[in-house]
């Protein structure tokens, strides 16, 4: 195609007549300029500063874990919760603190030992519980950041902000500001999808809302596309019934000529733009079905999955998906697991839980490993909160045993992408209610990502109603001590 | 390197966009440098500003400035300075001033820092007409035309030459309707030669019912209408009446005052008419939520901080959502001004409470038909009433008689029979026995009392005794006794049986009560200690009677002459609980049951004199005379079921819920980080204190505040409504940021176009009909939007208006083209919302199966786009690039990727329309291909298909057809799609290939785009 075309073509899908000098120039700089030395050759749109620095990562899958892993129960082993199983909270923890309605002030709650045993794993002696032992065993390509703590106490709202930087709706998440900042590696598959799932028999699940993966204020095209469960992968992904893939590469054909036609007449650069999408469908209409075909994968590769990986919808098998499309030059895959909320099914559902999703996990990473693509995808696990290391519920009715919000203090893990491994950063307290040491926030693990993808955080901004706007808000450090 | 280039970059786009430095215009020139980089510490934000400076003001901004002189300016100085710890703005902010912004400062310092007010906070002034003339190829229709001419003039451009007429149909029809025009009307319009042609096209568009569907969509991404409340759960509600009424203001073209004050306040209208009221659903359309766990006042006030900033956005066009947690960081807005804007929606029943679709207040909207229907069935009713109202009548006239037979057979048939005192004692009070057979006391009521009521007996064999212990309006709040709580305490009861002078004392073996008070049971009233008793107060004033049956522990065999003596002892510590009036009654059953007996009742009733019962016994005996007539019986089931399909034709009726203000005002707070928990200081409601002031005589409510929205004084509303308009029809607003008109928004392109068509749109009475006339007729609108080389390098997105507008149409109204131009669209105006074609599982999966899709058949798969249900959660999946209605938006969405093309080329709506335009065109009879090709191109776009066009794709018919023919299995899948009916008389390879050809023909660029 015409380079000039595109030029134009570029400019004019973006904010061109902008008021100030820098609106104007920096945008349609991003066309005249050639791309320097650190950008991916193969990266299609993105901004022309963009990357700031070397990117670590250039991949980042997000396995969110919907409800709030308990983390005193699966990775922040307290023995001294053990030891005042059943006391009340002592003085001093968490006076004055707010949480949801359910607790009310956590005065007087009992505690509650951990369900499970823990062990500590690997030569980095990680410590999980014997809740996750697939996890257990990849633990040293694993960093475990314990203190984290975040702003909000209900799923919604504190999903949003993990993911958007805001708890509420109406700001781009992370993988539209990755796909708006650095483009696609992909000219067949989207930059940002989004891949939901829900144990079975889980008793409660929190609706995926789509602003989850939304672009906010940015153009909507860099809002995740949703690959379904169910039925087509991607919604009107097949032909209809009767036309056939050589019938439509004709019409295609026939309808970019016509287009042409129109394009010499009219001079209208969205023509182009038009004939190179609908180019694009076509592609992702052979891709995507490829994509989901699993027939090339070993037995091997699939048993390390887990059971569900064949059946869609399931979280194993969207890990495997995970794994193909960042092969395929996918940007951000967010997969969002549901069922986490145990209010009061610690002894029951957080079996299921752990069940689907562990094995899995920690197979996702092993197999990225394998394939030499760790190092360049960042892999994040974990939830929008931790639970509280006291009970909800009555601690004589085992089977009800469960845990209430906490924001105060949970667990993540991440892998590859830049992260050093066999790790274990920052601490809660010795209740695992209050991230102590090495405090890390919401917006200081945003930071963290962005730099890894070679952004710098504070730069990576879009002007919305008068403001710049950007994934950190206005705050985020970097935590530079994990990074390898 | 790069900023080298980048400064060459800038000059050379500078031209176009007339940002040269002829002479400095502080809004257009400076205040743009200071809020985009000064204001956020130095700006209206007074809890945040730095060094106490404050630039956004023409006082504070000279404590940094000295006019006329840049090197006596600290301003200056900091802006130029190379010393990193005195730069402004500060190293560490991401923000900079480039050479041309500082260069740009010393000059307008030097010329005398002149200041002025934001523009679009100054009064709305019609600017003078420009004088331009137009040529006969180029001419000027009306004044957008002379603003625009003479904006491309002093851009050393031209206007392009107007579009064909068939172009400059589907535009406008497009534009006004939302549709594509018919071949007869495309016919007409080309076969009219006359001067007035496209004037009469424009006026019969205006006139068109589509108009008011067409201008409704963008009121309804703006009012965040929805079918669902959002968030879990999800509920559905019904608030389409309010949308109808949306379609049919646009359509009588009600003035844009009135439309504002209506939804905002209508209620607030002296003698509110029923649409009136209805259009303040307007206020309501947003979300609910209603999540486990949520505090009711959180909800309240999220729902009221909406309305309010809904109002901000749609009306003054400003960011006021800004200011929930501060004062505004660029404009001029305060914190204090968000929540006197909050107070004025903040008076509203609603508690915030719960997730009901339907929360209070409501107005019942029915249908005409449900009307119609509603009034049928309540004459039926009046007609069964009047009946059953006779019959009433009619058996009042017979009572007497049946009273007298009824007691007769009750006689016969009873098996309690009241006892008839022979004697009656108190220790202290008089007992009297009153006719109804109930005893009565009376006197000082004492604290302790004991009756003994002795009483001749009929039947040979008696096995219990019962005791009716009587409400009467003498005893403490109409209870049982004139105790202080209307209880009594029974303590013992003794049963004699006398005969011949001897009594013998008669043994109880169990007993029952209607209900026992905690351990005052009725055993006690037969144990051996005194003090204990029976009592039946349960916390409340007592309002029934209660009942004791006494079971004997051997029948007891009764001679002539036999008489009972009955004691009844109040001994209990609380004091005064004496029975207050009773009866007691014996019996010959074998097991004595408490029950209530309604033949006693009845009979006891028709025994107490008529002009004695009460109203309760009046009650008994009429009802009993009426249940036994079966005409009666008849005609009240009449008027039962047809009550209940009342309520039921009610209950079909679409509530829409509404506005209303609590008598006595709510009290309204700042809240601190605009938490609710955190109230500050109190605020009454007001407009923004940096606008014109409401009128003095103007109520401090919704109606005040929308008066004021409305009035000439205020410098916002027209400008941000025409510029929403001017969006509508030419793509962009003037304002590019038709959601803030602030500082930091857009300044107009076309500043004197602007508020010429605000001050016209205003003294037009708000007319809107001919505020949208006015811009089709114009020549800026009707000329060519062919672009050219020049054009596209001088202004690439066409903000100068050199050529007309072209961009995708939406994509609702791609659905509507599509279903028009087959001829399947439904033409039918309002009513519920339905569920279209949509792949399956996209509720489901969202929602965990907790809602399933429902499609409609028939009809409903066809209704415009307007019409489909609308999930909050989880919007209809066939649009692309639409405001989510989950909160206000107004600004247009066009984004161009692949996903959108799978929808117009694989949904089942498109492939139907496709199949079925296909079909008229193969049972043309017509010769040619060529022909049927034409059709389908006249029913698309309105013209013929070019020759290059029809080359191209009656090679793909062709090509198709041995496809098919190859493989006809795929022909008859394909005609399979959709539910609409085909001519089986079609030969299916050919059908196919038609079909796949009109599907092409949707998804070509000219098809998706408004030309």
């Amino acid at each position: 195609m015409d380079p000039l075309y595109q030029n134009r073509q570029h400019v004019t899908r973006r904010e061109f007549f902008g008021r100030t000098a820098t609106g104007i120039g920096t945008v349609a700089l991003a066309s005249l300029l050639e791309r320097d030395g650190f950008a991916s050759s193969e990266s299609l749109g993105g901004l022309p500063s963009l990357p700031h620095i070397a990117p670590k990562a250039k991949r980042i899958i997000y396995l969110f874990q919907n409800g709030a892993p308990t983390h005193v129960d699966l990775f922040d082993y307290k023995p001294k919760l053990q030891e005042l199983h059943g006391k009340p909270l002592p003085d001093g923890y968490a006076e004055g603190k707010r949480f949801s309605t359910m607790t009310g002030k956590a005065d007087g709650k009992l505690m509650l030992a951990p369900v499970e045993p823990f062990k500590q794993h690997g030569e980095s002696g990680a410590w999980v519980s014997d809740f996750l032992p697939y996890t257990a065993q990849v633990a040293d390509k694993l960093c475990f950041v314990k203190s984290m703590h975040t702003d909000a106490v209900n799923h919604a709202p504190a999903i949003q902000f993990l993911l958007s930087g805001a708890e509420l709706p109406g700001r781009p998440t992370l993988g539209a500001w990755l796909t708006y900042g650095l483009g696609t590696e992909s000219d067949s598959l989207p930059s940002f999808v989004v891949m939901t799932s829900i144990s079975k028999g889980t008793s409660c699940g929190q609706i995926f809302y789509d602003f989850y993966w939304g672009s906010g204020f940015l153009p909507s095209k860099y809002q995740g596309v949703k690959f379904r469960g169910s039925g087509d992968p991607v919604l009107y992904i097949s032909n209809p019934n009767g036309i056939s893939r050589e019938m439509r590469r004709g019409w295609l054909d026939d309808i970019a000529k016509v287009n042409q036609l129109k394009l010499q007449e009219f001079g209208d650069p969205e023509i182009s733009t038009r004939i190179s999408q609908y180019e694009m469908a076509f592609k992702m209409q052979s891709s995507v079905p490829e994509l989901t075909d699993l027939s090339g994968e070993t037995q091997q590769t699939l048993k390390m999955y887990g059971e569900g990986v064949h059946e869609p919808g399931t979280f194993a098998h969207n890990c495997l998906l995970a794994r193909r499309l960042v092969e395929r030059g996918t940007r951000c895959v967010q997969l969002m697991h549901a069922g986490w909320d145990q209010h009061n099914s610690l002894t029951t559902e957080l079996y299921n839980q752990c069940r689907d999703t562990d094995q899995s996990s920690a197979a996702l990473v092993q197999d990225l490993d394998r394939l030499g693509l760790l190092d360049e995808t960042l892999v994040i696990w974990g939830g929008e909160f931790g639970r509280t290391p006291f009970i909800q519920g009555d601690i004589t009715n085992r089977v009800r045993w469960g845990r209430d919000h906490h924001p105060y203090a949970f667990t993540i893990w991440m892998a590859g992408g830049g992260i050093k491994p066999g790790m274990t950063y920052g601490a809660s307290d010795d209740l695992g209610i209050n991230a102590v040491e090495k405090k890390v926030h919401v917006h200081d693990l945003q930071a963290t990502w962005l730099h890894q993808m070679g952004i710098n955080h504070e730069k990576l901004t879009y002007k919305f109603q008068g403001r710049q706007f950007r994934l950190t808000d206005v705050h985020g450090d970097v935590v530079t001590d994990i990074l390898s | 390197m790069r900023w080298f280039s980048f400064l060459l970059f800038f000059s050379f786009l500078s031209v176009p966009v007339g940002l040269t430095a002829e002479e400095i215009d502080f809004n257009r020139d400076i205040r743009p440098i200071l809020s985009e980089n000064c204001f956020h510490c130095h700006g209206p934000d007074a809890e945040h500003r730095e060094a106490d400076l404050r630039l956004d003001e023409h006082a504070g901004a000279l404590n940094a400035i000295e006019a006329g002189d840049r090197h006596k300016s600290e301003l200056f100085s900091r802006v130029s300075t190379t010393d990193e710890d005195l730069k402004m703005p500060p190293v560490d902010s991401n923000r900079t001033l480039s050479a041309k912004q500082i260069k740009l400062l010393g000059e307008w310092i030097d010329q005398g820092a002149e200041w002025g007010q934001h523009w679009s906070w100054t009064p709305i002034v019609s600017p003078e007409i420009p004088n331009v003339t137009g040529t006969a190829e180029l001419p000027i229709h009306n004044q957008i035309d002379a603003f625009i001419r003479r904006k491309l003039v002093n851009e050393n451009l031209q206007p392009s030459p107007i579009a064909t007429k068939s172009t400059l149909i589907r535009r406008v029809t497009l534009d006004l309707t939302g549709l594509p025009p018919t071949p007869n009307e495309v016919a007409a319009f080309l076969a009219d030669d006359s001067e007035g042609a496209y004037e009469k096209l424009v006026d019969r568009l205006l006139a068109s019912p589509s108009y008011g569907e067409r201008m409704a969509w963008d009121w309804l991404d703006a009012a965040r209408y929805a079918d669902t409340n959002g968030y879990q759960g999800d509920g559905e509600r019904t608030m389409w009446p309010w949308r109808d009424w949306v379609v049919d203001s646009f359509n009588n073209n009600m003035p844009y005052d009135e439309f504002t004050i209506s939804q905002l306040a209508g209620d607030l209208l002296p003698d509110a008419t029923f649409e009136q009221k209805l259009a303040t659903g307007f206020c309501r359309n947003h979300m609910i939520n209603g999540e486990g766990g949520r505090i009711a006042e959180e909800n309240r006030v999220d729902y009221v901080m909406d309305m309010a900033e809904t109002t901000g956005t749609l009306w003054l066009g400003l960011t006021f959502n800004c200011c929930r947690c501060h004062d505004h960081k660029f404009d001029a807005l305060l914190q204090k001004d968000y929540y006197s804007l909050f107070a004025f929606f903040n008076q509203t029943p609603v508690t915030g409470a719960g997730r009901s679709p339907q929360t209070k207040p409501i107005l019942a909207a029915p249908t005409p038909e449900q009307t119609q229907q509603i009034s049928n069935v309540e004459s039926q009713l009046q007609i069964a009433r009047e009946a059953v109202n006779a019959r009433v009548q009619l058996l009042a006239k017979k009572q007497a008689e049946w009273e007298l037979s009824k007691l007769k057979t009750l006689k016969a048939t009873t098996t309690w029979t009241s006892l008839v005192a022979t004697s009656l004692t108190a220790e202290h009070q008089q007992l009297e026995q009153l006719d109804d057979l109930s005893i009565f006391a009376t006197g000082p009521n004492p604290a302790n009392d004991t009756y003994s009521v002795t009483a001749k007996v009929q039947a040979s064999l008696i096995t219990g005794l019962r005791l009716d212990a009587l409400q009467h309006e003498s005893h403490f709040k109409g209870g049982l006794a004139r105790s202080n709580s209307g209880n009594f305490v029974l303590t013992q009861i003794e049963i004699f049986l006398l005969h011949d002078d001897r009594e013998v004392p008669i043994e109880i073996a169990s007993a029952d009560a209607t209900f026992e008070q905690g351990n005052l049971k009725i055993t006690n009233a037969f144990d051996d200690d005194s003090k204990s008793g029976w009592a039946v107060y349960d916390g409340k004033p007592i309002e029934r009677n209660h009942a004791a049956v006494f079971r004997f522990a051997e029948p007891v065999n009764l001679k002539a002459g036999s008489e009972l003596r009955v004691v009844l002892h109040h001994d209990s510590p609380h004091v005064r609980h004496n029975l207050g009036r009773f009866r007691l009654s014996a019996t010959s059953v074998p097991k004595p049951e408490l029950k209530e007996d309604k033949n006693e009742a009845l009979q006891l009733a028709l025994l107490t004199p008529s002009e004695k019962r009460s109203d309760e016994q009046k009650k008994t005996i009429r009802e009993a005379h009426q249940s036994g007539d079966q005409e009666y019986a008849k005609i009240s089931k009449t008027v039962k079921d047809t009550d209940s399909q009342l309520n039921s034709a009610r209950g079909k009726v679409a509530k829409v819920m509404v506005m209303e203000d609590l008598k006595e005002p709510r009290q309204s707070f700042m809240l601190n980080r605009g938490l609710y928990t955190a109230p500050g200081d109190e605020v009454s409601a007001a407009v923004p204190e940096s606008l014109p002031p409401l009128a003095e005589e103007a109520s401090r409510n919704r109606l005040g505040l929308a008066e004021w929205l409305v009035s000439n004084e205020n410098p916002l509303t027209a400008r941000v409504v025409v510029n929403r308009f001017w969006q509508q029809i030419f793509g962009i607003g003037i304002v590019k940021t038709t959601n803030d008109f602030g500082v930091q928004g857009e300044l107009p392109v076309h500043m004197d176009l602007l508020n010429w068509l605000a001050a016209d749109f205003r003294n037009s009475g708000w007319d809107v009909k001919h505020l949208i006339k006015q811009m089709v007729m114009s020549h800026t609108y009707r000329q060519s939007s062919k672009v050219t080389t020049k054009l596209v390098e001088r202004d690439p997105a066409n903000r100068l208006l050199a050529r007309a507008p072209r961009y995708r149409l939406p994509s609702w109204m791609i659905r509507d083209q599509a279903l028009a131009a087959s001829g399947l669209l439904t033409n039918k105006l309002g009513g519920p919302s339905v569920n279209v074609y949509q792949p399956p599982g996209i509720w489901e999966e969202a929602t965990f199966g907790k809602k399933k899709y429902v499609q409609d058949h028939g009809d409903g798969l066809y209704r415009r786009s307007l019409y489909v249900f609308w999930r909050r959660i989880i919007g209809p999946t066939i649009f692309f690039d639409n405001a989510t209605r989950q909160t206000c938006t107004v600004k247009a969405f066009r984004t161009n990727t692949p996903l959108h093309a799978l929808r117009t080329f694989n949904d089942v709506t498109y492939v139907e329309a496709a199949r079925v335009l296909a079909e008229q065109a193969l049972q043309l009879d017509v010769n040619s291909d060529q022909d049927r090709l034409n059709f389908i191109f006249q029913r698309v776009l309105a013209h013929n298909a070019r020759d290059a066009e029809a080359e191209i794709l009656l090679g793909g018919i062709k090509r198709s057809k041995t496809q098919f023919q190859a493989d006809e299995e795929r022909a008859k899948e394909l005609l399979t799609l959709g539910e609409s009916k085909r001519d089986e008389s079609l030969n299916v390879t050919d059908h196919a290939s038609w079909t796949a050809l009109c599907l092409a023909i949707f998804n070509i660029d000219e098809t998706l785009t408004k030309e």
